[in-house]
């Protein structure tokens, strides 16, 4: 293991020592049963999340220009970085920054380019792969790297598709509202008559050992966490990111799950600030429920591509290259936005029209994975982002 | 293996039925589509022209109450308010379950309502407010339906013009950047014409760039609505200057017949028939399907430019489209429309008014398999793929919904032997004809009848 790992682990160790006593969740058998401490949660953005509303290059002469009613009078936020300004809905994240848990990393995409599809954009980005011909999704390719893991080490989470899950090696899959009412004897039947189909076999196998397993611990709630108003925090995405850290404080380690309603084309101001309260308030409760573990915790947001660099005529913008990716959680080292800014200039812009991308995301999230799950780097290279050069260590883990 | 009247029932249909024979020719399959539409006769849905509220009423109305807050008359405003929003959600409510009982009473098998669900599913559509929620099915009716054994061009145009996808897709407040309207302020968003190029017509492999979307959204300025009028030209919107799309050069005559022209030339292509016909044989067979089914349906697509009474009827005639295994998935909507079309639940029942019960029967079960009503994940529709449908949870609200709904929706509910024969077909599974015997009760019989991976499988 690298120095950076044993800070992370000795950091971890620490804060799981104030407070093992106080929670039930970090039994020392959760831990030798789980192949890694670390944790990673990987959010999809869907809908394509304009990087240059949520991470404002305020030092940018061009940005005014380029975004008259989104950027040329911005409402200013707490979380300023300098060149870069946080968009105002960050607020909350203020104290999160500033332990240096949240942060961001600019002009950054995948290998997509050019068509701008949500569809193809997205199977891309959760591919991992260079080209449109990938099946699994590249978390998937990472669990297959160590063998004999567990399945409930890894949770799609949510009533979407997750492509970055899907692919050979076993993962959960769950909703935190299901409910599965059957008698013992129906159960043995449906196992009968789903005993030939290995889609529907493998997806009731997987339902009913989950719908057990929630029984069995008999509806423990976590700690409910106020809103800006001070009324608890409301929403599929927080229940989303309640189910994601009450399995990650237990013996998951990797968990997926996405958040719609990016795709802004149309008066974007109001749509878009809601999407990042979402995202706000999904980044709060994986931190509270996760208790100890958030030291241990990388969460990396991540999107198809970035929107135009211009605002379009319906003050929304349209689908474009580069854009941004979030990260937060205590193992990495957050409180600053990463990246080779490429400036706006129409001349620095990607097809003169879209933010340049200057580094493939998937080097970032190579590093992290790298730093989190100690995999050497040739594993990423070639199983996991297979034909990645992962480049240079961008610094994200402490 | 040519013609199955149980496939054609499950495979291009919405289910067998206890009280309706499926169909015994592919003549007869087609029949709903040439006369009168009967279905939509008895289970009418107003088309977006006529239904009620309008937008110009909710405006009306809109504003009064606006107008009228802090006067004396707020009250009273107030409350005319309040009875439009409760027609405008009573109106959602009719178009939902119309549309699910139009499934369980359609004839020969109901490819007619399968059609519908099809194009409306290319044509997605999605609403962001609450004054056109009732009006997406609307939509459907007025621009979809009268369409689907027509010309596919006509459909598009239908489509294309009309509101509630000009809404949808940004299209109406796109403007040309030298316009007159565009030099004092606005400018283009290309959202339409970057869908209609990647989804509507030549898809997301045809032979386009982004200079090609750049310059069909060019073409596009001017095409507008207006809550009163309907769709508009707007000239002093319109970008001047010819525009070059897919190699064809449109001149500079802005105007209605210029657009129509555009969305002919796209409707023609032959990169449009081919995706097309992928599409169709993927929806109806299999993930995977014959070359040559997707090249018969291409050809025939070329050779009648697009007619889809023409292409529906190769479809059925094509051996290939019989002989894949029945490895489709119901997706959720259809999935509850075949079990009420199985059970034979009658259309008033499922046409209650809207209440907390009548909604966790029907449409919150939908949102909970995955597949929320009128809330497509994007322009793009639903899911193709298995996979996408069936995944623990999901499934798990499958099997809950089976076990719980049909003694709800029933005074009494079938003999599982029976029921077991009507649903799947005679030629069951035997799993599911033991399951059916051996549950411990008759709604849990019924309900595994209804979770068997045969009745979910098409």
């Amino acid at each position: 293991m690298t120095r950076i790992d044993r800070r992370s682990l000795l950091r971890g160790g620490l804060a799981l020592g104030c407070s093992a006593a106080a929670s039930p969740l970090l039994t020392p058998m959760a831990f030798a049963s789980a192949p890694w401490e670390n944790r990673l949660v990987v959010i999809v953005l869907r809908g394509a999340m304009d990087g240059l509303d949520a991470v404002r290059p305020a030092g940018d002469p061009a940005l005014a220009g380029l975004r008259p009613t989104l950027a040329a009078n911005p409402r200013a936020g707490v979380i300023d970085a300098g060149y870069f300004a946080l968009h105002p809905a960050f607020d909350r994240l203020a104290p999160m920054w500033r332990r240096g848990e949240f942060g961001a990393v600019h002009a950054v995409s995948t290998p997509y380019r050019d068509r701008r599809s949500h569809v193809d954009g997205q199977d891309l980005l959760e591919a991992g792969t260079a080209g449109l011909d990938g099946r699994e999704g590249w978390l998937n390719r990472l669990l297959q790297t160590v063998p004999g893991m567990a399945a409930e080490t890894a949770y799609a989470i949510g009533r979407e598709e997750m492509l970055i899950l899907s692919g050979r090696a076993a993962a959960q899959r769950w909703a935190p509202d299901t409910r599965l009412r059957l008698s013992p004897q129906g159960r043995r039947l449906l196992e009968g008559m789903a005993h030939d189909d290995p889609l529907f076999r493998s997806a009731l196998g997987q339902a009913m050992e989950i719908v057990d397993d929630l029984a069995a611990e008999d509806a423990r709630s976590g700690p409910v966490l106020p809103g800006p108003d001070g009324a608890p925090l409301r929403g599929d995405h927080v229940r989303l990111a309640e189910f994601a850290a009450s399995r990650l404080a237990g013996e998951s380690r990797i968990a997926s799950f996405s958040i719609n309603g990016w795709d802004t084309h149309d008066r974007q101001q109001a749509p878009f600030e809601r999407a990042l309260v979402r995202l706000v308030d999904t980044l709060l409760t994986l931190e509270t429920g996760l208790g100890p573990a958030w030291d241990r915790t990388a969460v990396l947001c991540v999107t198809e591509f970035g929107r135009t660099a211009a605002e379009n005529g319906t003050g929304g913008t349209d689908h474009g290259t580069g854009g941004a990716m979030l990260f937060a959680g205590g193992a990495l080292r957050g409180g600053r936005v990463l990246g080779d800014w490429p400036g706006l200039a129409e001349a620095d812009l990607y097809d003169r029209r879209d933010l340049m991308p200057t580094r493939d995301l998937r080097a970032h999230a190579g590093w992290a994975m790298r730093g989190l799950f100690g995999l050497d780097r040739s594993v990423i290279e070639e199983a996991v982002f297979p034909g990645l050069d992962l480049g240079a260590d961008p610094g994200l883990l402490l | 293996m040519t013609f199955d009247s149980l496939r054609a029932a499950t495979r291009f249909g919405t289910g067998l039925s206890p009280q309706l024979p499926p169909p015994d020719s592919v003549a007869a399959m087609l029949r709903p589509l040439r006369g009168r539409d009967e279905t939509a006769r008895r289970l009418p849905i107003a088309p977006y022209g006529e239904i009620r509220p309008s937008l110009v009423e909710w405006n009306v109305v809109a504003r009064d109450w606006r107008k009228a807050r802090g006067t004396p008359q707020e009250a009273a405003a107030r409350t005319a308010f309040d009875k439009l929003r409760a027609a405008a959600r009573a109106a959602a409510w009719h178009n939902f379950t119309s549309t699910l009982a139009r499934g369980v009473i359609a004839p020969e098998g109901g490819l007619h309502e399968r059609l519908t669900r099809f194009w409306a599913d290319h044509f997605t559509v999605g609403s962001r407010t609450m004054r056109d929620r009732h009006l997406l099915t609307a939509y459907v009716e007025e621009a979809i339906r009268p369409h689907v054994a027509g010309r596919f061009e006509e459909m598009l145009v239908a489509v294309v013009t009309h509101p509630v996808m000009l809404a949808y897709l940004d299209q109406s407040r796109s403007v040309g950047p030298n316009s007159a309207a565009g030099r004092r302020g606005g400018g283009l968003n290309e959202n339409l014409a970057r869908e209609l190029l990647e989804l509507h017509t030549i898809g997301a492999d045809g032979p386009y760039d982004q200079l090609d979307v750049r310059e069909l959204a060019e073409l596009l300025t001017g095409l507008g609505y207006n809550d009163q009028r309907g769709m508009e030209f707007r000239p002093e919107r319109a970008e001047p200057g010819s525009e070059t799309v897919l190699g064809v050069t449109f001149p500079n005559r802005a105007g209605f017949d210029t657009i129509r022209e555009a969305l002919r030339m796209l409707a023609r292509h032959p990169a449009t028939a081919g995706h097309l016909a992928r599409k169709i044989a993927v929806h109806f067979v299999s993930e995977d399907p014959d070359p040559a089914l997707v090249d018969a349906l291409e050809a025939v697509w070329r050779d009648s430019d697009g007619d889809l009474l023409a292409v529906t009827a190769a479809l059925l005639e094509h051996p290939a489209a019989w002989e894949a295994p029945p490895r489709k998935v119901k997706p959720p909507f259809d999935y509850v429309q075949s079990a009420l079309r199985a059970l034979g639940v009658p259309p008033e029942t499922i046409m209650r008014p809207e209440t907390g019960e009548t909604r966790r029967l029907l449409q919150i079960p939908l949102a909970r398999m995955g597949q929320r009503w009128e809330h497509p994940p994007g322009p793009e529709g639903w899911p193709e793929a298995a996979e996408a449908w069936i995944t623990p949870p999901n499934l798990a609200e499958r099997i809950d919904w089976a076990m719980r709904a049909p003694a709800a929706l029933l005074p009494e509910l079938p003999d599982p032997r029976a029921f077991a024969r009507v649903a799947v077909g005679t030629d069951m599974p035997e799993p599911v004809a033991f399951a059916a015997r051996a549950a411990e009760s008759r709604a849990e019989a019924i309900g595994l009848v209804l979770a068997s991976p045969a009745f979910q499988r098409r």
